[in-house]
């Protein structure tokens, strides 16, 4: 049943409005699990997880036990235009959150989405990366809530879960909000902006499942699983440009490298040299990579989880 | 005047962005004002340039007092200014929401840590600066509500109000809160435009630095004595919110007076010319903000008013 959150009258002969679809199991008031999606205009993954957890559902709707709500467009008119931030105020959409009834268009567009997610069992809030990072698939919680939401993480399917050392200003974000007023929220990465990784996407989805299926929601076969690893922001090495350029990646996404391998170059082309080679100080997995070749100094190259083998 | 690189930002094909400061007098980092951060921020841009005039001359004649340094920075974002973007490079990231900054952080984090190494040791900090919110303010300081806030030196701006704002997660990032984290008494000045040039509100900005500076003992320059301010606590601000959308005609501008029931905006059919809506004040007051771009959404902010202020 596709129902409306919010509705909003646009300036020209159009309304703003946020949807979900929600599919009701044998016991409807058993237990609610929300999936949304699309906070980033320029994220589509959470596109077709919304669409194959969906579909999975409506083939065999009598193994629902509960309820299953699917938002999958947070930030329409960013959708639209593939813009990552809310078009015309420019702003961040989850960095206004948990809104204000008496505030802003957007505020408010906030509110209406927090208010109705509240009471949910559990929540994901799937993300694709940016345009700018291919990343494996991986959960990412704050520490504040990790005793949480890690039991919880571990069940859904992802390569690894990273737990955040706790900045201010993910509490702008929608998952700090839900997770504030007892609603236990996940942040789902990845792959990368503007496109749909299918392999990723059924990882992710299977794992879903499984989640559901342990909290006694769906009544499926048991999904094959692997369980992540599980970091913190100790294990993870950042490697940023110490030059302006074009990176040429040497490696490949999803891949386990050794101390001293290389691991891409930073070029000039007009000049025809290489500026920086990037080397490998630390052994690890490269869970995140560099798609887009323009770079500043600082621009993030690569993150490699450490402290584990191949 | 010495001119000096505050920062230096590469580019493939583009000249490196060099954020420029230029300093007055010797001594005691005593004041920093800091234009536009962000690439349409025109009229900040213009304001600082005209203060950079104005201490040029000062200097010149003396007037700068001994052991005291001044510190103006213009522009930092010029590299959005050419190309006609508010943020940050390809990334799109906001540098007012990245203070204090990371050494070894992303680009931005750099910017911010590079500027903010810089400028917090000043014992004043004066920013020129926009609101997320487009549209037009009176002339006022703002303030965070830190805890380190002084509202009775901003007053010495001589400015119509100061506002006093308290910080939500998402200020916490911003120069002015990082500035009172680090001791320094920090302002916000805003005028009534920013991507275009007004030059009544610049000049009057101009004038209430200088005033500030001299009042502090860091200058000496003879002007109008300016207004006693009117502190106000944004929560207190009335919001006006439309019921409908379409286009937007503002009746009542930033600074009047409006009694209540008063006619502020027409909301007109895009397509078909009608008057769908018609704004009223809900109280008497003085229009603090008005929305000024031709459209507008349903419930969008359309005036802030202070309530119960008359002129």
């Amino acid at each position: 049943m596709i129902e409306e959150v919010i509705s909003v009258e646009l300036p020209v002969g159009e309304k703003l409005k946020i949807v979900k679809n929600r599919l009701e199991g044998t016991n409807p008031g058993f237990k609610r699990i929300v999936i949304v999606s699309g906070i980033h205009g320029d994220e589509f993954e959470g596109q077709y997880i919304s669409y194959e957890t969906a579909r999975r559902i409506k083939k065999n709707p009598e193994l629902l036990q509960g309820t299953v709500e699917i938002y999958p467009a947070l930030n329409p008119l960013g959708l639209d235009i593939a813009s990552r931030v809310i078009p015309k105020v420019n702003m961040d959409m989850n960095r206004i959150f948990p809104g204000d009834e008496k505030g802003t268009v957007m505020e408010k567009v906030a509110a209406a989405i927090v208010n109705d997610i509240a009471g949910a069992d559990i929540c994901l809030d799937i993300h694709a990366s940016n345009v700018f990072i291919r990343e494996i698939p991986q959960v990412r919680i704050s520490e504040e809530f990790a005793d949480k939401l890690l039991p919880y993480a571990r069940l859904l399917n992802v390569d690894m879960v990273w737990t955040n050392a706790s900045e201010t200003v993910h509490e702008s974000t929608l998952a700090h909000s839900m997770n504030m007023l007892g609603v236990p929220t996940m942040v789902v990465e990845m792959g990368m902006g503007t496109r749909i990784s299918r392999r990723f996407g059924n990882q992710v989805v299977d794992g879903i499942f499984n989640l559901m299926r342990e909290m006694g929601v769906w009544n499926g076969p048991e999904e094959k699983i692997q369980y992540p690893v599980i970091s913190t922001d100790g294990e993870v090495e950042f490697i940023r440009s110490g030059v302006t350029g074009v990176f040429l990646p040497a490696i490949e996404h999803n891949h386990y490298v050794k101390t001293g391998d290389k691991l891409g170059e930073i070029v000039s082309p007009l000049e025809g040299t290489v500026l920086d080679e990037i080397i490998a100080k630390k052994s690890g997995l490269v869970f995140s990579l560099r798609e887009y070749p323009f770079v500043r100094e600082g621009s993030l190259l690569l993150r490699i989880l450490t402290g584990i083998d191949d | 005047m010495f001119q000096e690189k505050i920062y230096t930002v590469n580019s493939s094909y583009r000249e490196s962005m060099v954020i420029r400061g230029y300093s007055f007098g010797k001594g005691d980092p005593a004041a920093c004002i800091l234009g536009s951060e962000r690439g349409n921020e025109v009229q900040q841009m213009y304001i600082c340039s005209q203060l950079v005039k104005a201490l040029k001359e000062l200097e010149a004649n003396g007037c700068v007092n001994a052991g005291k340094k001044i510190l103006v920075v213009p522009v930092i974002n010029a590299l959005g200014m050419n190309v006609d973007r508010r943020f940050f490079g390809v990334e799109n990231q906001d540098i007012n929401r990245m203070f204090p900054g990371k050494e070894h952080g992303d680009t931005t984090d750099r910017i911010a840590d590079g500027i903010f190494k810089v400028i917090k040791e000043y014992s004043y900090g004066i920013q020129l600066t926009s609101f997320y919110m487009s549209g037009e303010f009176v002339p006022h300081v703002r303030m965070m509500e830190t805890g380190y806030q002084n509202a009775s030196l901003a007053n010495l701006f001589g400015l119509p109000y100061v506002v006093i704002r308290k910080p939500t997660p998402l200020d916490t990032k911003t120069l002015n809160y990082n500035w009172q984290d680090e001791m320094t008494a920090a302002f916000s000045v805003y005028t009534n435009k920013n991507d275009t040039i007004d030059d009544r509100s610049a000049r009057q900005a101009v004038a209430s630095v200088l005033r500030f500076l001299t009042r502090m003992g860091i200058i000496r320059y003879e002007s109008h004595s300016g207004y006693i301010s009117h502190v106000i606590m944004e929560k207190d601000l009335t919001d006006v919110h439309t019921l409908s959308g379409g286009i937007f005609k503002g009746l009542v501008s930033p600074g009047e007076d409006v009694r209540y029931g008063h006619a502020l905006a027409e909301i007109i059919d895009p397509y078909e010319g009608f008057v769908k809506e018609t704004l009223l004040a809900p109280t008497d007051g003085i229009v603090f903000f008005a929305h000024t771009e031709p459209l507008i959404a349903e419930g969008a902010i359309a005036y802030r008013l202070i309530h119960r202020l008359h002129e």
